[in-house]
Order: structure tokens, then C-alpha cells, then sequence
């Protein structure tokens, strides 16, 4: 395979390409399944009324990288630090993912009300596991023989979490904002739906319930490709930053 | 310098040392040669303070110590450079863990680049360049601290002949110019004989002295001296009769 880009874009074109295909051949109206070249039009020819509330998603998931990112990273160096406080948060921490995130977003609303911030924290829900566990496993995955030249070298805790650690880390830490990211549309579009009044999420509720299966697509292509450039944003940071590899 | 009297370790059923005695003299440089997993890495870990020590007394200058810590400097097998930090920043490792001035360790840190040739490659990344160069960088690491006893895991033991040949030099150069003690581990007989002062000959767990061999301070020596062929035949065969036990 020598060109990978190239074959995927292939796969993707030839996707997109059936999928015409079949709409046309079937006659299949835009209200059950609309087109791609039709979503498309859409996306782009609704631009006007799609921007804001993609920008009020946006912001959401921006705020709840931000407040993802303000908890794990003490937390994960907590754990790391003191594994007793690592056996006490564990199990909260398994228990905020297994239980669905459709099941605490009513919840979220009634005590945060309707506006960003039930939002904002549904996000931030979602993306903190990652981050959490992939940076704790990275700090744990640093070789012994490192550790124990920073023992004879005299250095204490935090010279070692800041030269050793952290750095050592670094690889586990993006590829956990990584998944983060790239989910983090989920948790504030699925606030959005039980209840908002702005956002991508209330625009798809509010464009399914007229028909408009077309700009229920256009909204979904926007939120993909929000998730695909925050995705790509975390892959330039991290050739930025992890520069030895 | 440094005496060991009595030291006793065990893993579990695994006696590794037991009543081990050693004598190290100042400014010498003595070899450890032995079987694999005969427990010479378990000695250091000891003596450094890595693994505690069941029993037994480390006399330090007439002065009784838990460990040595950090009376000395230990380099292991593995270069352990940070991949992250460039040579020159890994060289200065110490003195950032020490808070250090670091214009001074800088120039320090210069003046060592350019004794073991690695002048012009202080901006470059431990995964740039040769092994050699990357363990003569280890050695420079080592030479930053101001420790008068240096204990050397089989250091050479990754490289290929030609480079181990140089870094055999830089050892030698290490012991004379910078006024070292030297206690380093190595599976190589010639390289023990091209080194010591002294050679101890070390038995199957629980580790013991076999055979104590003092050489002459000639140095670099020849391995073509008749009186080392004989040394070189002795241990090994010594060493394989300890195998067959």
C-alpha cells in the first residue's frame, strides 16, 4: 500500500458514490434518505442557519476538553503519586463510564437547567476517562531502570513527574485526548437533545421532527467533521510537542 | 575507601548474598566477574540503596552507612538517556535535579564533551546517534557528579568490539585523569584484565569471592602478556567449573 491517503479517499468516494446510486436507482425521497451530493447542498447552502449552533457545540466541547483536562491531569498524577487514592477513585471512575450517558443527561439538565453547562459537563464526562487512564498508564509504564536513575540521582517526586514522568507519558497522554476528542461531540450533542435550545444536537431534533432528514445529515456531517479536525488539531499538537519520535 | 562486611540478601527461598565481604581501595579500579544471575547487579542495588540489605555493614571512609546513595555514581548497562533532552541537557541532568548553577555545569559539562569526542553534537537527540556516542554521553552524565566511587553495570556490554575498544580507553582515562574509584561488573574476561587493578573472581549464588587477582598498574595492557593468557585460561575455567556445579 503505497499510498494509504489516496486508497481511503478511494474507499470513501466509492462509498458516497453507491450510496447516490442507490438513492437514484430506488427513488428514494430526501425526507427518508436523502443523497450525498444532497446533504452536501445542504450543508453548505444552510451554512447561515448551521454556524451558530455548530458554534455553540463547538464551545461546548471546547469547555469540556478544557474542563476535562483541568481534572484528569491532577487526578492522574494523584493516582499515580499515591495508588491508595488510585484504589479509592477506581471504582467511581469504571462506574462513570458503564453507566450510559443518556441515563445522567436528564439529570444534568434538571440540576444544571437548559442552558451550555448541563453540556459542557456531559462532555467533559465523556472525555475524562481517556485522558485519565491513558495518562496514569503512561506514568506507570515508565521503565524501571529510569526511575531508579532518578532515585540514585537524588531527585525527589516532582523533579521526577516533571523530567521523567511527564515527558514519558506524553505519547499516552495524547493518544487518550485523542479518543477523547473525537467522542467529545457525543456527550454535548446528546445534551443538546434532552434538552436545549441551541447547538447541533437542537437543530437535529428540530429538523427531524419537520421531515428535514437532509439537514439532520448536514448537521451530522458538521459534527463530524468537527470531531475529524479536533482529532487532526491533538495529532499536529502532539508531532509539535513529542519531537524525539 | 569502602568496606562490605557480612552482606546478606535474599529473594524469598533465594539467598543472593551471604556474608559477602569486600575491600575497595581509593583511587583503584575493580573488576567483578562472574556467571550470570550470580547476584553481582543485587550487590549494587545494595551497595546504591535500590533493594535494602537484609544484613551486613557498609563502611564508607571508617563511617558505617545504610547505602551508599549518593557517595556515588552508577552507570548501568542501558545508556538511560532521556530521549526528550539533548545530549548536553542529559549530561546536565544531575545538576538540574540538584539545582545546580547550570552555566557552570555547562561549562563543565563542555569541557567532558570535548575530552570523550563529543564536541559539536551537544544540540542532538540521544535517538540520532551511535550507541557509542550515546554511552560516552551516559559517561559524561556519570562525570557531572562530583562522586569519587563510580560503579559501572557491565557499561560496554551492548556495544560492538571496535567502540567497546575506544570506551575501554575513556574508562581507563576515567580512573586516571578524573581521579575515580571504580567498581564495575563485566561477563569479559579480557576486558577485566585490559582494566583492573584488581579482578575478583565471583561464584554461583550466594555470591562469593573465588579467586582474587591483582595486577600490575601498567596500563593499557596487552592481552598478548603471557601472565594474562594464563589469568584469562584460569578464570575461565574456574568459571566453568562453577557452571558445572
Amino acid at each position: 500500500m503505497r499510498h494509504p491517503r489516496l486508497f481511503s479517499l478511494m474507499a470513501i468516494l466509492l462509498i458516497l458514490a453507491a450510496w447516490e446510486s442507490v438513492c437514484k436507482l430506488l427513488a428514494i425521497p430526501d425526507f427518508i434518505l436523502p443523497t450525498p451530493v444532497r446533504i452536501l447542498t445542504v450543508a453548505v447552502s444552510q451554512g447561515a442557519l448551521l454556524l451558530p449552533h455548530a458554534g455553540i457545540t463547538a464551545l461546548e466541547v471546547f469547555m469540556g476538553i478544557l474542563i476535562s483536562l483541568l481534572v484528569a491531569l491532577p487526578l492522574s498524577m494523584a493516582m499515580f503519586a499515591h495508588p491508595s487514592i488510585e484504589n479509592a477513585i477506581a471504582p467511581f471512575l469504571v462506574a462513570s463510564q458503564a453507566v450510559p450517558v443518556f441515563a445522567i443527561a436528564p439529570l444534568l439538565v434538571v440540576w444544571l437547567g437548559y442552558g451550555i453547562a448541563s453540556k459542557v459537563l456531559m462532555a467533559a464526562v465523556i472525555i475524562f476517562f481517556p485522558i485519565t487512564v491513558s495518562l496514569l498508564g503512561g506514568f506507570k509504564s515508565c521503565d524501571r531502570e529510569y526511575r531508579v536513575l532518578f532515585q540514585l540521582m537524588g531527585a525527589g517526586f516532582w523533579k521526577t513527574m516533571r523530567l521523567l514522568y511527564w515527558p514519558w507519558a506524553l505519547p499516552h497522554f495524547f493518544a487518550g485526548l485523542k479518543v477523547g476528542v473525537s467522542v467529545a461531540t457525543i456527550g454535548a450533542v446528546i445534551g443538546e437533545w434532552v434538552g436545549s435550545q441551541q447547538g447541533l444536537g437542537y437543530l437535529m431534533i428540530q429538523a427531524n421532527a419537520r421531515l428535514r432528514v437532509d439537514l439532520v445529515f448536514a448537521a451530522i456531517l458538521w459534527l463530524s467533521v468537527m470531531g475529524v479536525s479536533l482529532w487532526v488539531l491533538v495529532g499536529l499538537i502532539e508531532k509539535k510537542v513529542i519531537t524525539w519520535r | 575507601m569502602l568496606q562490605v562486611s557480612g552482606l546478606t540478601k535474599r529473594f524469598g527461598d533465594l539467598s543472593v548474598l551471604d556474608d559477602f565481604n569486600l575491600a575497595l581501595p581509593s583511587g583503584g579500579f575493580t573488576v567483578l566477574i562472574g556467571p550470570s544471575g550470580c547476584g553481582k547487579s543485587t550487590l549494587f542495588d545494595v551497595l546504591t540503596g535500590v533493594v535494602p540489605k537484609d544484613r551486613g555493614e557498609i563502611t564508607w571512609r571508617g563511617e558505617s552507612v545504610p547505602h551508599l546513595g549518593k557517595k556515588s555514581a552508577y552507570m548501568q548497562q542501558k545508556d538511560l538517556l532521556l530521549p526528550w533532552f539533548s545530549l548536553m541537557d542529559n549530561a546536565l541532568l544531575p545538576a538540574r535535579i540538584h539545582g545546580e548553577d547550570l552555566t557552570q555545569s555547562r561549562t563543565k559539562a563542555s569541557r567532558l564533551f570535548r575530552r570523550l569526542g563529543l564536541d559539536g553534537f551537544e544540540a542532538y537527540l540521544p535517538g540520532t546517534i551511535s550507541g557509542g556516542m550515546r554511552q560516552r554521553c551516559a559517561l559524561v552524565r556519570t562525570l557531572m557528579f562530583e562522586h569519587e566511587l563510580v560503579l559501572l553495570d557491565e557499561p560496554l556490554s551492548a556495544l560492538d568490539a571496535i567502540t567497546r575498544r575506544s570506551l575501554q580507553s575513556l574508562l581507563l582515562m576515567l580512573q586516571s585523569e578524573f581521579d575515580k574509584s571504580i567498581l564495575m561488573i563485566t561477563h569479559d574476561i579480557e576486558e577485566a584484565l585490559l582494566l583492573a587493578d584488581e579482578v575478583l573472581v565471583l561464584s554461583q549464588p550466594p555470591m562469593r569471592i573465588l579467586e582474587r587477582f591483582v595486577l600490575d598498574g601498567r596500563k593499557p595492557r596487552g592481552l598478548s602478556d603471557p601472565q594474562l593468557i594464563a589469568i584469562k585460561e584460569y578464570v575461565l575455567n574456574r568459571l566453568q567449573e562453577e557452571l558445572a556445579q
